[in-house]
């Protein structure tokens, strides 16, 4: 279970933190010179009111640069069809660069594609490539959305009156864990009382079984609400129906709650997108491992809501300053609910261990399987 | 034409056999010609649908044939997609023979490719490849067999409906591979996609020489045709077709007709299973969640537009993959939802299914019963 | 513990039961009414995801809930016409002709569904039974929609209109024997159709409450599958209404077992308590079917049972 490829993929993500640190540098925008056709694939409808939105919103930012054309192709299933979608955006629509946004897109089907086309770039939204086993003209990009969840986290511990969050989650996947573990120590840190209450709901669009689960965490005695799943709107509306406040995630979830809202946690894909563009017009090559928090300016998190006390308020501007000068999240020794020692050492946010979870961490109430 | 064969062939005896040709070309014919009249219609509706909400139908057309079956490229997008579904087709048009509506191909695809991609685990680097896919195959079918089975034998034993029982199967057999593949099974390397452990390229199922398709696709039309004549040509096939026209008569003339309830059951958990297989084997290269696509659902629907008949299945899973392929080229080129494809899919198949009212309608097509020769 | 532990999991069920059912309930319900007359629609999924669709997108527009779900029902209604016109057609297959029905009720849906995905509209509200109770968790749990008392009302004038009025009897012979009634000189097409149209009704409001009321959005996964599942649970019920309205609530209840145990710290094996209305129904029905009585609640025109 321990990672042995921490050292090589550490340099990578060191290699990527400078990509990003340079596209920031570029405030101007150069002319666009041959057009750059993007060809991108979601998983789900293109406005579901979080994950594949906040990707479309992205895509629509970059189709108003001069000289980008951008084809979408939504509902796309993670079998073969999403890899014939990306084929035909190849063969019939010329596309120079795929964009594959849903975690199973990335093997088999992205790693074949890539070998099979080795001219056309293949990008995909989450930390998966690897040097030693993929191609170079494949690659991963990826915001640490997680950080934004610490600062959900944060507001949350001080907003809440009976210590006690939920969260509502699809699967027991690192990405998705790594944001309940991320709440939870940012609730800790202000509120060492606070636990997390998780409730997996088995899949990543089931609104009624997420509407049952938000229930059933109020009933247990929740009051704040929080979720990953890839549309939170039905959370976020039956938390405030019931009066609890709420985290959103993925888009602004804010105008949903006009009571409870606290803040949510938001990706940037623009921060992302356009330095594809720009890098493909330019003909420079592009970075292999494209990925950031707010220290670059991928993910965010939403204006404050009603929910949010003043000392919330504070405390969550301070912990985003935080973040931006780097400090870590993950400040180990930390066991997992189970009582295992999982984080042994303090990690840096980017550290690709902790790409890796697989464990809840103590205080938080749920398990894998 | 008449004219003309009789000026050939004067022998009476040979002209009759040439008319004979002739008036069984005029009633297949009618096969061809109805579901193309019923086509155009569809086509028709869909273009008002279209001008409706403003866009060209002829654009659309143009790139429905292009993405589904103009180039190279496209035809194999279709014949892939279309893989899957003859095979879960098959798993509801057997049973339908003897008299079962089917619905749970899904259940038996996901509890099948699981099952073939759990088998592997310790195959994996022990085993030549092809005794390991063989075995995978074997597994996958029996998994599905047993999974459809069950509802058979439910049905034969207990009284159980089959339509309910199969359909609860499919979301318990969806929860225990998923309980499996997050959980015990789980391939730790990949943690964004809970998946079991990946069976490594020389284990793959590979593609069709020359195409970029996979066997799956041979494997169902062999089976397709190999149960036709199943279904057809055999004393099995017979006793089960007499089931399903009337159950009643089949046992007062003695048929085991529990045994064949429960052996087409298992034949169609068998098919769905090896889709299953293939799912595992040529496409994912192990098991997760994505396994429940809804190719299981599709196949329902191709089931009933082939009328059940296996040979039909294959061509009208052809022209279903065909529609979903080019369906990724209209959303792109058009900016169209991609339900626009779901609407136009099910104007295809509501004028399809309703122009079977109008088979036995024209004299043409009777070979001239009706005294058009005069 | 363990008694908190039980009444967390007993509330849970109750409000998962008046929550969830409703749709489940109202689709059962006109299944059963066509199924009675000797047809199956089996695509009252699309109509439940149209229904949704129709009636978020009219209350969006008039700003009237209630008007919202009144055009649910017509646009149920339409569906279920086509399907009850067409299939009187001779040749036509009821049963793949459903299928086809509910691929174009749901592309529909989501077609046209697509500008209402974002925007907030006016939304049905509950009536609170459970002022009396300190406990803030059943006083949320007795929550109950009209509609869902709607529900049972319908249910209750079906059972007793099938067994003691005129209609409830064309409908019936209709159903058990096509030839029989055609010989009394009931028109079995037009009942038929009149049967297919209001089971469409009843399913388009079922979407209505989907989207107006619980969970109450519209987005395109909100029905996943209650169509479907809601229709073979009319088979589960033997075709009787009273029956239809149990298996729907049963059915909502032990849709909330999951997330209740994982709520209480009961958090392995999440994927079976999921999975517990499939399983539950499942095992009822092993043990309830194979009694000679319920091969006599078939209506005998029925192609989907033999």
């Amino acid at each position: 279970m321990t990672d042995f490829r921490v050292s090589r993929r550490h340099f990578l993500h060191g290699a990527s933190a400078l990509g990003a640190v340079g596209l920031l540098g570029a405030t101007s925008r150069p002319a666009l010179a041959a057009g750059v056709t993007i060809g991108i694939v979601y998983v789900g409808p293109r406005d579901d009111f979080g994950w594949n939105q906040a990707h479309a919103v992205a895509i629509k930012a970059l189709k108003s640069l001069p000289g980008v054309k951008a084809v979408e192709e939504e509902n796309v299933a993670e079998t073969d069809a999403c890899a014939k979608a990306m084929e035909s955006m190849v063969n019939l629509d010329g596309a120079n660069i795929v964009l594959g946004t849903s975690f199973g897109y990335f093997t088999p089907f992205m790693a074949d594609l890539a070998k099979k086309y080795p001219k056309v770039e293949f990008r995909h939204a989450a930390p998966l490539w690897d040097a030693t086993k993929h191609p170079k003209n494949l690659g991963s990009y990826f915001g640490y959305l997680n950080q934004a969840h610490y600062v959900d986290g944060i507001a949350a511990g001080l907003s809440t009156k009976s210590n006690k969050l939920g969260f509502v989650a699809a699967k027991p996947i690192s990405s998705v864990l790594s944001n309940i573990n991320s709440f939870l120590l940012g609730a800790r840190k202000v509120n060492p009382n606070a636990t997390v209450q998780v409730i997996f709901t088995g899949d990543w669009s089931l609104p009624v079984r997420e509407a049952e689960a938000t229930n059933a965490l109020i009933d247990a005695g929740c009051d704040v609400i929080t979720c990953h799943v890839d549309g939170p709107k039905v959370v976020i509306e039956t938390a405030e129906k019931r009066g609890a406040k709420t985290c959103g995630h993925n888009a602004s979830q804010a105008p949903l709650a006009p009571k409870g809202f606290i803040t949510g946690a938001e990706y940037k894909w623009e921060t992302i997108y356009k330095s594809y563009a720009e890098k493909l017009a330019k003909g420079e090559p592009l970075p292999n491992m494209l990925s950031g928090g707010y220290d670059s300016d991928m993910v965010m998190n939403t204006a404050f809501g009603a929910g949010a006390s003043d000392e919330a308020r504070k405390a969550a501007t301070a912990a985003i300053a935080d973040l931006k000068a780097k400090k870590p999240i993950y400040v180990g020794p930390l066991k997992d609910n189970t009582g295992k020692l999982v984080i042994e050492k303090t990690y840096d946010n980017y550290d690709p261990y902790l790409d890796q979870m697989n464990y809840l961490l103590e205080g938080v109430v749920g398990s894998l399987t | 034409m008449q004219e003309a064969a009789r000026a050939i062939v004067p022998a009476p005896i040979a002209k009759e056999g040439a008319s004979e040709v002739w008036l069984r070309l005029r009633r297949d014919s009618e096969f061809i010609a109805i579901p193309l009249l019923a086509l155009s219609g569809a086509a028709f509706l869909f273009s008002l649908f279209l001008f409706a909400i403003g866009k060209n139908p002829i654009e659309f057309f143009e790139l429905v044939y292009r993405g589904g079956f103009g180039t190279a490229f496209s035809i194999q997008n279709t014949l892939q997609r279309s893989a899957p579904l003859i095979l879960t087709a098959l798993a509801v048009a057997i049973p339908a023979r003897i008299g079962m509506v089917m619905i749970g191909g899904e259940g038996a695809l996901v509890i099948g490719g699981f099952a073939s991609a759990a088998i592997a685990i310790p195959m994996i680097d022990r085993f030549p490849p092809m005794l390991a896919l063989i075995i995978m195959a074997v597994v996958g079918s029996l998994a599905g067999a047993v999974w459809v089975g069950i509802a058979g034998f439910l049905r034969h034993a207990r009284g159980v409906n089959e339509t309910i029982s199969s359909l609860l199967l499919t979301y318990i057999g969806v929860a225990i591979m998923n309980f499996f593949v997050e959980g015990s099974l789980r391939d730790l390397t990949n943690p964004n996609k809970p998946s079991t452990k990946p069976l490594g390229d020389v284990y793959m199922v590979g593609k069709i020489p020359g195409t970029d398709v996979h066997w799956g696709l041979f494997a169902g039309i062999v089976i397709a045709i190999g149960l036709h004549v199943l279904m057809t040509r055999t004393t099995f096939g017979f006793a089960a077709r007499m089931t399903g026209g009337n159950p009643r008569a089949a046992r007062a003339q003695g048929l085991p007709v529990g045994k064949l309830i429960i052996a087409c059951t298992a034949i169609a958990g068998a098919c769905a299973g090896l889709a299953g297989f293939y799912e595992v084997a040529a496409i994912q290269g192990r098991a997760n969640a994505s396994l429940a696509a809804g190719y299981g659902f599709t196949g329902i629907l191709v089931a009933f537009l082939a009328r059940h008949n296996p040979i039909a299945i294959i061509f009208v899973a052809i022209l279903f993959g065909g529609i979903v392929a080019s369906g990724g080229l209209i959303q792109r080129r058009m900016g169209l939802p991609d339900a626009t494809v779901l609407v136009l899919q099910g104007m295809i198949f509501l004028t399809l299914l309703t122009s079977e009212t109008l088979y036995g309608r024209f004299a043409f097509f009777q070979g001239g019963a009706g005294g058009e020769r005069t | 513990m363990s008694e908190g532990l039980v009444q967390t999991v007993l509330i849970a069920l109750l409000g998962g039961a008046l929550r969830v059912s409703t749709p489940f309930m109202f689709v059962a319900l006109g299944e059963c009414l066509t199924e009675k007359s000797g047809r199956v629609n089996l695509g009252l999924e699309g109509t439940l995801v149209l229904g949704a669709m129709t009636a978020y997108a009219i209350s969006f527009h008039s700003g009237s809930p209630w008007l919202g779900v009144l055009a649910a029902g017509c646009a149920g209604a339409a569906l279920g016409a086509i399907h009850g016109f067409v299939c009187k057609l001779p040749r036509v297959n009821d049963i793949a002709f459903g299928i086809a029905m509910m691929l174009l009720g749901t592309g529909l849906a989501f077609f046209f569904g697509k500008a209402y995905i974002q925007p907030s509209a006016p939304r049905l509200d509950a009536i609170s039974l459970g002022g009396w109770s300190s406990d803030p968790r059943i006083a949320s749990a007795l929550q109950v929609h009209p509609l869902l008392l709607v529900g049972i009302l319908v249910a209750l004038a079906m059972w007793w209109a099938f067994a003691n009025t005129r209609w409830g009897l064309l409908v019936r012979m209709s159903g058990d024997s096509a030839q029989s009634a055609r010989a009394m000189g009931v028109s079995v097409d037009l009942v038929r159709f009149l049967a297919t149209a209001a089971g469409g009704f009843l399913a388009g409001i079922g979407g209505a409450f989907l989207s107006l009321y619980y969970p109450g959005s519209w987005n395109q996964g909100l029905s996943s599958g209650q169509g479907l599942m809601a229709v073979a649970l009319v088979i589960f019920a033997r075709w009787n209404p009273l029956r239809c309205v149990a298996a729907a609530l049963l059915f909502g209840a032990t849709g909330a077992i999951g997330p209740a145990l994982q709520s209480v710290g009961i958090t392995q094996g999440y994927y079976f308590f999921n999975a517990a209305p499939y399983i539950l129904t499942l095992v009822i029905m092993i043990g309830s079917a194979g009694s000679q009585k319920a091969g006599r609640d078939v209506p005998g025109e029925l192609s989907i049972t033999k």
